[in-house]
């Protein structure tokens, strides 16, 4: 393996461990407002991505300075002098993106998550494993928006990244299928009860795949000693 | 200025020093001792706020005007939608009347009206609207009205309704709102300008009556705004 021991535990604790919403039940405010569609969930997770890949390397950076008394006021300071300058810059240089993701950066603000990484892992650690975290639990975030997203779009409408054109660019037109054709609609997926009946619905589907690895792992050691007295 | 060298090496070894203090006082165990220290923790908060606002301040004024050129680019793109390119030669942005609409419900107190104009006789108007009612929330729309009265297109600009049921009402989902074109006050009783639920002349969406029925409603009030200013508007 080319990643060390310590680089593929934060990979697998971000994307599927301790992911900001199946593990640590964060990030809960954006995440149901913004899911009604795969590529809204694909928009937000990219806009969020960025921000706490570099709002981890800030706080990372600038660890030793910061006193544990007023760390919160400082990380929420950064974090939301981050969101500003990324979505003032968004706003000059690329407006045609800001036009579909504009409404989603604000919302980063809001994400808890973001000051929960800075709190418990990148106010702690050096500068290369802070960014590597904030790459990952952005990742499994992004996975989990568009899993969700792309769930309630089906059950709600019957399509799957529609306008994705609109928000990468009409070479990305191929991601827009039509799932179900002649499909009435069913309104509740699409409004926020639908994202948390969702939500549940893929907390449960993790729990069940654990369940199964914990299983996997327990019968596997059963097997270990047996194998070791054949060989003897 | 020309330095001589003695300067620059004095300069020099200023500069060394500094950073000599500079990286010792970075060390974390340094910092450690510092960190408990009252007078370090106001100055570390001080220190970040003005970094930051400094930051901010910069990129604000560096692309104020980037992003007003941006949103000029936005309004005269949707101009354009409702305003067909072989009606004016000016550029309406610059050609602008604000007339007072506070009393016809569509947003603003004031609602400024874009100016189309080909060989210096007004052809058309333009002018942004609201209808402040919408199912979840305002609707934003722009309306082209040539100068007889008669719609030459409307827009939705940006609205929150439900997405898959009231989001119809954009172009891109739906052509409901161009059955708009061509319709005026005179060709249209009053009593048609509604949904079909409700005896008027335009479609609602299975699952969404109230996000068009206060569409019409709204560009409703927009004609009746124009008429009302009519002869000011055409005859600047």
């Amino acid at each position: 393996m080319f990643l060390s021991e310590t680089y593929r535990k934060i990979a697998a604790d971000g994307i599927w461990n301790n992911n900001i919403v199946f593990g640590q039940n964060l990030a809960l405010c954006p995440l149901l407002a913004v899911t009604g569609t795969a590529t809204n969930g694909l928009g937000m997770g990219l806009a969020t991505l960025v921000v706490i890949i570099a709002s981890n390397g800030l706080i990372s950076v600038t660890r030793h300075l910061i006193p544990s008394e007023i760390r919160i006021p400082i990380f929420v300071l950064l974090i939301a002098a981050l969101v500003t300058l990324v979505d003032i810059l968004m706003n000059a240089w690329a407006h045609e993106l800001y036009k579909v993701l504009g409404l989603f950066i604000a919302l980063i603000v809001t994400n808890c998550a973001l000051l929960g990484r800075a709190e418990a892992f990148a106010s702690k650690q050096p500068v290369k494993h802070a960014l590597w975290d904030g790459l990952m639990m952005g990742l499994g975030f992004l996975i989990v928006l568009v899993a969700l997203g792309a769930a309630r779009e089906i059950t709600s409408s019957g399509t799957l990244f529609a306008n994705a054109s609109v928000l990468l660019g009409e070479s990305f037109k191929f991601l827009e299928i039509t799932v179900i054709s002649d499909y009435k609609g069913f309104l509740l997926m699409a409004l926020p009860p639908g994202g948390f009946i969702m939500t549940a619905f893929l907390i449960v589907g993790k729990r069940l795949i654990d369940q199964k690895i914990a299983q996997r792992k327990a019968s596997v050691t059963v097997l270990t000693p047996v194998i070791v007295e054949e060989e003897s | 200025m020309k330095l001589d060298p003695a300067t620059i090496e004095r300069l020099k070894q200023k500069i060394a020093v500094y950073r000599e203090f500079l990286k010792n006082w970075l060390e974390p165990s340094n910092l450690a001792q510092l960190r408990p220290k009252l007078e370090f923790q106001t100055g570390v908060l001080a220190g970040f706020a003005l970094i930051a606002s400094v930051l901010l301040g910069v990129t604000n004024c560096s692309t104020e005007g980037t992003i007003q050129r941006r949103l000029d680019e936005d309004l005269k793109k949707s101009l354009e939608e409702v305003v067909p390119a072989a009606l004016y030669d000016n550029d309406m942005l610059q050609d602008t009347l604000t007339i007072p609409s506070a009393e016809y419900n569509i947003g603003t107190d004031e609602t400024t009206v874009y100016i189309a104009k080909k060989s210096g006789n007004v052809s058309a108007v333009c002018f942004k609207f609201t209808a402040p009612d919408g199912y979840s929330g305002a609707i934003n729309m722009i309306m082209g009205i040539d100068r007889d009265g008669n719609v030459l297109g409307v827009r939705v600009l940006s609205h929150k309704e439900t997405p898959g049921l009231g989001d119809k009402i954009e172009v891109a989902k739906s052509d409901w709102i161009l059955k708009f074109t061509g319709r005026s006050l005179d060709n249209l009783a009053p009593a048609k300008w509604a949904v079909k639920k409700d005896g008027g002349e335009f479609d609602q969406f299975a699952g969404a009556t109230i996000t068009p029925r206060k569409s019409v409603q709204a560009i409703y009030r927009g004609l009746q705004l124009f008429k009302a200013h009519q002869e000011q508007l055409i005859n600047p």
